[in-house]
């Protein structure tokens, strides 16, 4: 890793002029002017936790969406556009739409009206202790590793792309978020990250608009494609009836249900780093139209994502390749396409608003991880295991010193994994499967009222271990894959749609077992914690086009008509 | 947004969008008198003068639209809403 970055040392893709570093002064001053402002609001731990439980249904949207657009998400499906098609636009369609639509109208009441703190609070009050405490550690542990992560994707792409150095752009990058959280907590966050998604798109939706006009548009460029890489790069559905016949590896099976369901499912509706900005809405009907808003715009990701991946494969003069290769050949890797692109199609201060979208991107997901973590480790592991009957003032002061710590765990892992590459495989692999048994549990929990504390907590823990035993056999065997994927053809991509699989029907058969082996829990313990034993506010009063599920019909009609039009 | 101790997002949105949209134009006007010796694809499309435009265009609107003076001047004696029923941020 340190010979990568040696190698890109020498030759940067882009040189920034006066004004492109202008503006990126200028992002770097208002999101720490943001979090200045927003400290005078922040008083009590409902404000730094929750941002107040305030926010509109568009900002918790927006927010929500925005905590996921981070480094892995623009750069690394970009790269994956490149490499495998069309087919990456799974991971923002059917890998995200129909999860985020559920949440919002499913999921949601139980978390909004059972008023927990975090998802692994929802756990304690409807499974107890033993499973807040297994979820909270868990998800502390993976979500600062994560954050770490995602910092050094970034400091390499400004290390890449700029040539600036390693250090500088991880401390600065980490110390900015560091100030805005610890100053407004989770509002600061939210307010930045609704900022950060519209420099996003004011940055990078010029790269499709005038990569579609040098292409000649849609039908040109698919047979460009056609002729530079294969037809099947720009079909969604009608090349995965076998493993072998598309550039991913994969079968319908494990796009539909490792993806679309398990893995989907897991990390939208159970995953603290997102749900968490739902839960800062102002009223039960703004924490449901939020995810829905969050789907709309979801939808609408790959045209900043893969169309620049699918426009390079017809564009450029020149062939992208693996890190590896890249740096024998002295070519560029999979992974500079979309600092390519904004390079090829973007002049000055146009060049400075995208290198911006960029590193608003990252800092989105990093201050996700951060806020989330804190949240986490101050109610469901401080409060709860250490230090049950503190004020709430210190409760604030332990989320301000955590998110400075949580930042300072994050760059220690970002120099870890430097030194280790492969760490980054390892750790997205299993904080994807990590989900998958969490969601099994949750769900039972709030769907079924049979389901005990024991049932819940076992089914979690089997689920979990069953999940990092399969990744441990692949580990080392890799043949096994043929096994856990269920075809010789298997490639990597097809390994975690189906250890999720698994790991998500392990953690519910032990669920079901062990509930039916326990005492059931009392009805009167449930209300509001499981469907069927809570009352859930009539909408009958509500205009038809104001309910959430109007618009989730609306969103749904168009994600299948999408599918369609690019099977 | 409705307290006057209070700046809505889109008021800092709308901060960004023009000073950003204000930098972008005027370095693509800039190009159009002094063409750059290697100039990106589609140079003649002069994106950076109607994107930096348009952007500009939308920061002058957000900016005045939410302006917390402006806001203020709006809901001058309106009693404080009690928390949770507010909508402060949009």
């Amino acid at each position: 890793m340190r010979a990568l970055t040696a190698v890109y040392a020498a030759t940067t893709l882009v040189h920034l002029s006066p004004v492109d570093i202008a503006i990126v002064v200028f992002y770097f001053a208002l999101v720490l002017a943001i979090g200045l402002y927003l400290k005078g609001r922040t008083q009590t731990g409902e404000d730094f936790f929750l941002a107040g439980r305030e926010m509109s249904a568009w900002i918790a949207g927006l927010s929500f969406l925005s905590a996921n657009l981070g480094s892995l998400e623009l750069m690394g499906w970009a790269a994956a556009a490149y490499q495998y098609g069309i087919l990456a636009t799974h991971w923002y369609w059917i890998g995200a739409i129909p999860a985020m639509l559920f949440l919002g109208l499913v999921m949601m009441p139980f978390y909004y009206i059972s008023k927990t703190h975090s998802v692994p609070g929802y756990l304690k009050l409807r499974f107890g202790e033993p499973s807040r405490a297994l979820a909270a550690i868990s998800f502390a542990f993976m979500t600062v590793l994560m954050s770490g992560i995602n910092m050094y994707s970034m400091a390499l792409v400004m290390k890449v792309v700029l040539g600036w150095n390693i250090n500088f752009s991880i401390w600065v990058s980490s110390l900015t978020v560091a100030v805005y959280v610890a100053l407004g907590g989770l509002r600061s966050a939210i307010f930045n990250e609704v900022l950060q998604f519209v420099l996003i798109w004011a940055g990078a939706l010029l790269v499709p608009i005038l990569g579609l006009i040098d292409a000649g548009g849609w039908t040109a460029l698919q047979l460009r494609i056609a002729h530079n890489a294969s037809a099947e790069f720009t079909h969604l559905w009608s090349t995965l009836g076998s493993f072998s016949n598309n550039p991913m590896g994969i079968h319908w099976t494990g796009i539909v249900f490792g993806l679309g369901w398990v893995i989907s499912f897991g990390y939208w509706t159970t995953d603290f780093l997102v749900v968490q900005r739902v839960l800062a809405a102002k009223d039960l009907r703004a924490a449901k139209m939020a995810p829905i808003i969050g789907a709309a715009f979801k939808m609408m990701v790959p045209f900043i994502v893969i169309l620049p991946g699918l426009l390079a494969l017809a564009v450029l003069p020149f062939k992208l390749t693996g890190e590896t290769a890249a740096l024998a050949t002295g070519g560029h890797s999979y992974n500079e396409v979309l600092p390519l692109m904004l390079a090829r199609y973007c002049g000055p201060g146009l060049l400075g608003l995208g290198i911006t979208a960029l590193m608003a991107g990252f800092m989105s997901g990093m201050a996700g991880n951060v806020s989330a973590f804190t949240t986490v480790w101050t109610y469901d592991i401080y409060r709860a295991l250490i230090r049950t009957n503190a004020s709430d003032k210190h409760y604030v002061d332990m989320g301000r010193w955590c998110t400075v710590l949580g930042v300072l765990i994050s760059v220690g892992t970002a120099y870890l994994v430097m030194q280790f590459a492969s760490i980054m495989d390892y750790v997205q692999a299993l904080f994807a499967t990590f989900i998958a048994p969490l969601f099994g549990t949750v769900l039972l929990g709030m769907l079924w009222k049979r389901t005990t504390s024991a049932g819940g907590f076992w089914g979690l823990l089997l689920g979990t271990l069953s999940s990092i035993g399969m990744w441990g056999w692949v580990k080392m065997d890799p043949s096994a894959l043929r096994y856990v994927a269920l075809s010789p053809h298997a490639r990597f991509m097809a390994e975690d749609m189906y250890r999720a699989l698994w790991s998500w029907m392990a953690c519910v058969v032990v669920t079901v077992i062990v509930s039916y082996l326990t005492k059931p829990p009392a009805v009167a313990e449930l209300t509001g914690l499981v469907y069927g034993v809570t009352p859930l506010p009539s909408e009958a009063h509500v205009a038809i086009y104001k309910r959430p599920a109007f618009w989730a019909v609306v969103i749904a009609v168009v994600f299948v008509a999408l599918n369609v039009i690019f099977w | 947004m409705l307290s006057r101790t209070r700046i809505s997002i889109w008021f800092f949105i709308g901060l960004s969008l023009l000073v950003n949209g204000g930098l972008i134009l005027a370095a693509g006007v800039y190009e159009v008198a002094n063409p750059p010796q290697h100039p990106v694809i589609l140079f003649n499309l002069h994106a950076s003068i109607w994107w930096g435009g348009l952007l500009f265009l939308l920061g002058i609107f957000y900016s005045y639209h939410f302006a917390p003076a402006r806001a203020g001047d709006k809901q001058p004696s309106r009693p404080p809403a009690p928390r949770g029923d507010t909508h402060a941020e949009c």
